[in-house]
């Protein structure tokens, strides 16, 4: 059995993270904490089979995704993926003014910031199929190289990358819809229009109640 | 949009992944310095990036890591 002392210190630090993957993978946190629980038991057990020197992060996510894989995905009902819609080139940033129009006063920058909050870029993450969620969330989130990914989840290094490229246009027009339904985004041609008789301003100061 | 324009920006994700060749790389950036839309465009795609990775931080619950410590100072103990 690996001593306990030197796992802890190697392998502890990691556990914010492991739990951040685990709850976009399996988008609950019951299930999160059951599957975090699980991989450091197993890397635990595994320890000794842990080549001193390589990189522990990646052997730890490549236990936690095996782990998802096996045990947790095939409880969960979701139609399963195969094919995600094609989705245009800089999907975002066209949407945001970008390429053509800079009419609009803000940069598309600073209009991100605004349209993606904590739920909607979480959402967004959780709504890609799994075949794509993975790359994704251990290229843009966890850092992870193309052949760290490879390794983690086990495919050729070629299916990494066109995964990671339709999983991230995917995660863009995502992001755009969920954004879109909770804001109720201004159609960027109606922006100029002003004083638009549906605009929620001003508001009678004299309550109907009259109380 | 030129065709220097169309190679930067089919490598744009390679490019922000690190995972490009030295040459590639300064390929690359020598277009950048010279059009400014690519610029943009290639700084837009790095800040949705740093965006999503900020906004997926979550912390581990104290009883969760707890537990694990305790599994595996327990295991170690009576093994």
């Amino acid at each position: 059995m690996a001593d306990p002392a030197t796992f802890s210190r190697d392998a502890m630090v990691h556990m914010d993270a492991l739990y951040s993957a685990a709850l976009r993978m399996t988008r609950n946190a019951a299930d999160a904490e059951d599957l975090v629980q699980e991989t450091y038991l197993r890397a635990y057990r595994g320890y000794e089979r842990f080549e001193a020197g390589t990189n522990l992060r990646a052997w730890l996510y490549r236990i936690l995704t095996n782990t998802f894989i096996n045990s947790y995905r095939a409880k969960q009902r979701r139609p399963q993926e195969s094919d995600l819609a094609d989705v245009e080139d800089l999907y975002l940033y066209r949407r945001l003014g970008g390429v053509e129009t800079s009419t609009l006063g803000r940069s598309a920058e600073d209009q991100l910031m605004d349209l993606l909050s904590e739920s909607e870029v979480k959402d967004a993450i959780e709504a890609l199929p799994d075949k794509f969620r993975l790359p994704v969330l251990l290229a843009d989130i966890e850092g992870f190289s193309y052949k760290e990914i490879a390794e983690i989840v086990d495919v050729p290094i070629g299916t990494v990358m066109s995964r990671l490229h339709r999983g991230r246009k995917a995660l863009q027009k995502s992001l755009w819809e969920f954004a879109s339904a909770r804001r109720l985004l201004p159609d960027v041609e109606a922006t100029d229009v002003g004083g638009s008789p549906s605009s929620r301003t001003e508001v009678p100061e004299t309550s109907p109640t009259g109380s | 949009m030129s065709d220097n324009c169309d190679v930067a920006l089919a490598e744009l994700y390679e490019y922000l992944d690190g995972e490009l060749t030295e040459a590639a790389r300064q390929r690359i950036e020598q277009h950048l310095r010279e059009c400014s839309p690519c610029l943009e465009a290639f700084d837009f795609e790095a800040e949705v990036r740093r965006i999503v990775a900020d906004r997926c931080r979550d912390q581990c619950p104290e009883a969760l890591r707890a537990r694990i410590q305790s599994a595996i100072d327990g295991s170690g103990a009576t093994a």
